[in-house]
């Protein structure tokens, strides 16, 4: 069935080149019956890559090992449910799966909008282009379809992709790497046609919310990953391939708050495009580094078949997007200025800077370490104290920012009413501080001080919530709990946003906690002996060994006590897979969902004679950073969830426009 | 296998590229004005500008209501500005209103 999923590919090709060229020429002479047809190619597209998909995944599942692919990526002994990480474990896999999710949005945005024939006559065109790039790639660069006479067993899968969160983790990133390309398409569409009204901005803001959203799940889903299953007690590292899924989310973070100004106040209309483009052009970015070998050596990538493609893919597009701002410069003039410098606008700029900041600091640590060993051949490594010190200068005033921003009106703010707003955070802020300094956490600066933000921010948040709750008991003459539901309902945007900010204050306190006020230690212990670290004492009883499956358990049992008692048994290991011929490190966690606190056990080597190394890192308050996710995907529900008014606002305004203009 | 692959593959092919040309097939001697799409002309342009105008500035007024009614806003600071806000609502009505025929 090779040959099903190269033809498709190659129709998907010819469909997505059909859709740029008769769609530009649509799209430029207003040809309505060939706009639709570029239109339908962009739908046929899509079809061709579910069948293209649908071929790779039925060869995994059947472990047909005539297709390289799945014989580098999957064993006869591999689990069914792991064939899924195995469909995006492997490079060509991962672009047909990119390839699929753009498809897939750009049929599903422009069929939304497929009555609007001027707004997306353009984007069309510009959704292909991505399209001709991606199913280029797979036809004639690196087939995710090539064959070879079939072996009677396949390498298997990387042991650590053998987790549940490689299931979800992939997919969850790439629907926000590729969403980024829809409000992309619809800004190169707007400068394109000329028709730089808000228009585009509110057809693609749930299109980025989603992006967006997925983008963060992606990441956290990644980081419990990574916790779970590397095995080092830590779950962010500032590992490259980390920061490329985080430098579009600070950028699609910062283009939702700034396109809120342009509505508001017809504003940063130049600035918003800029940040859309910023914020797809580096989940181009992030796929070029995690998929052409530059990162092990800029000298290796253009030996690989991919990286140059991708490199010319991104200089394309981040050309084609500036060249196209500058050229509708004048269209993209505001007529409005920034009335003061405390106002709700002005906050949003000063958030949009820091983000900003913060992401372009994360890229010079990126992309350093290839130029220096570019122009000066030497190999350099940027660490996390880089990171880490930027995070804090930058991230710190964001927090703080996200507790001032909703006290302030828009427009502009008295000294006196800011004043009258501001008392109740920040007692709550300083009586949080002073608490926690009694409490004893006073040995971490930055700590102290994420604290206390946080403490602002959430006292901001329930104080605005129940303001707002107040007034429209008041106006609508509702009890409580239904003016709380008419208020979020009237304007979801603010309020599931203030929800996000709760999340955000959540992880920031997570991170704060687990990092500033963790514990570890670590030794050899024979059968008996025991290790102890943040209140717990480990007792080392001895060592399991037991076939599954594919692979081979090797567990250490251990005794866990707590102020004398014993509160479990937990047992860190490793699994050693048979196919792969790789060890994999399992480490036990113990919650104490109390005190949001977890105790980790890692088995760094297990010795002949019965003795082990054991590490054990005692971590508080890491589990808020899981619970943040829960919170970040309610607030984005909320967010996301379809306003009908704004949109009969929006129909009643062009009806009323076209009736103008044919007057 | 390779020969049933060809033709599922044809097939599927030719089914592309029969729903790409549909708009044609459907519509096949329509050509001129009918064959365009409706796009703003500039007076529909101007009207667009104008009531996006009016809606920044009604929805500045409710936002200000709002506000003022939670506390954010202070009696003083609120007259300040409703009155230059109900005045941008008012000129973009009045020239959404010249600007009609």
């Amino acid at each position: 069935m090779s040959e099903v999923g190269r033809a498709a590919l190659l129709v998907c090709l010819a469909l997505a080149l059909y859709a740029t060229v008769a769609g530009a020429f649509a799209a430029r002479e207003r040809r309505r019956r060939l706009a639709v047809s570029a239109q339908r190619a962009l739908y046929a597209a899509f079809a061709s890559a579910v069948v293209a998909s649908i071929v790779l995944f039925s060869a995994l599942l059947r472990h047909d090992f005539s297709f390289v692919y799945v014989a580098d990526h999957t064993s006869s002994k591999l689990p069914w449910y792991f064939c899924l990480s195995a469909f995006w474990g492997g490079q060509e896999g991962s672009l047909l799966l990119w390839l699929l999710v753009l498809t897939g949005f750009a049929a599903a945005a422009v069929f939304l909008q497929r009555r609007a024939q001027d707004l997306i006559a353009w984007v069309v065109p510009v959704l292909g282009i991505c399209g001709v790039f991606f199913a280029f790639v797979l036809v004639a660069v690196t087939s995710p379809f090539a064959t070879q006479v079939r072996p009677a067993e396949g390498f298997g899968l990387n042991p650590s992709l053998q987790n549940p969160y490689m299931i979800a983790h992939p997919p969850a990133l790439y629907l926000g790497y590729v969403g980024l390309a829809i409000p992309f398409a619809f800004a190169m569409g707007a400068l394109l046609s000329g028709r730089t009204d808000e228009r585009w901005i509110i057809v693609t803001r749930r299109w980025t919310l989603i992006a967006w959203a997925f983008l963060g799940i992606g990441q956290l889903l990644g980081s419990h990953w990574a916790y779970e299953e590397i095995g080092w007690g830590g779950y962010f590292a500032w590992d490259p391939v980390e920061n490329a899924a985080l430098m579009p989310w600070l950028a699609a973070t910062a283009f939702l708050h700034s396109v809120m100004v342009q509505e508001k106040k017809g504003m940063l209309k130049v600035w918003n495009m800029l940040l859309v483009a910023l914020a797809f052009n580096l989940s181009i970015f992030g796929t070029f580094l995690t998929r052409s070998g530059v990162l092990n050596s800029v000298h290796t990538f253009t030996e690989g078949p991919l990286g140059p493609w991708f490199l010319g893919f991104l200089c394309f597009s981040v050309v084609g997007s500036l060249a196209l701002i500058l050229w509708r410069l004048p269209l993209l003039r505001s007529k409005t200025k920034l009335e003061s410098l405390i106002s709700r606008e002005a906050t949003f700029l000063y958030n949009n800077l820091l983000l900003v900041a913060l992401c372009l600091t994360i890229l010079w640590g990126v992309a350093f370490p290839m130029l220096s060993e570019l122009v000066r051949g030497t190999t350099v490594t940027v660490g996390q104290p880089y990171y880490n010190f930027f995070l804090r200068s930058f991230g710190l005033p964001l927090l703080l920012l996200m507790g001032i921003g909703p006290l302030i009106a828009w427009r502009r703010a008295s000294l006196k009413s800011l004043g009258r707003t501001f008392v109740i955070p920040a007692i709550t802020a300083v009586v949080a501080g002073i608490a926690l300094l009694i409490a004893g956490a006073g040995s971490s600066t930055p700590g102290m001080i994420a604290y206390t933000f946080s403490a602002f921010v959430l006292a901001s948040i329930v104080l605005e919530f129940w303001r707002g709750t107040r007034a429209r008991r008041t106006l609508s003459n509702v009890g409580w709990l239904r003016a709380l539901g008419e208020l979020v309902s009237r304007n979801r945007r603010r309020y599931g946003g203030y929800v996000v900010h709760a999340a955000i204050v959540l992880l920031a306190a997570g991170i704060a906690g687990s990092s500033a006020y963790g514990k570890e230690t670590e030794g050899k212990l024979k059968p008996g002996q025991s290790l102890s670290a943040g209140g717990y004492t480990v007792t080392y009883r001895s060592l399991t060994r037991e076939p599954k499956g594919n692979h081979v358990e090797l567990r250490a049992l251990v005794d866990v006590y707590r102020g004398g008692k014993q509160v479990g048994v937990m047992a860190p290991g490793k699994n050693e897979y048979f196919a792969e011929q790789q060890v994999s490190n399992e480490m036990a966690i113990r919650t104490d969902f109390l005190r949001a606190e977890d105790l980790n056990l890692i088995l760094d080597q297990p010795n002949e004679d019965g003795s082990i190394f054991l590490k054990m890192v005692v971590k508080p308050l890491v589990n808020l950073i899981w619970l943040s996710g829960l919170i970040f995907v309610l607030g984005s529900v909320i967010t996301l969830w379809p306003d009908a008014r704004e949109q009969r606002r929006l129909v009643a305004r062009y009806q009323s426009a076209r009736a103008h203009g044919r007057a | 296998m390779t020969a049933l692959a060809l033709v599922i593959s044809a097939i599927a092919a030719v089914a592309c590229v029969l729903w790409v040309a549909g708009p044609f097939l459907r519509e096949p001697t329509v050509a001129g004005a009918a064959d365009l799409f409706d796009d703003l002309d500039p007076a529909a342009s101007q009207a667009l500008v104008l009531a996006e105008e009016r809606d920044r500035a009604l929805g500045a007024l409710k936002e200000l209501e709002f506000d003022h009614r939670t506390g954010k806003i202070s009696d003083n600071d609120y007259r300040e500005q409703v009155g230059p806000l109900r005045r941008e609502a008012a000129d973009a009505l009045r020239q959404i209103e010249a600007a009609q025929p």
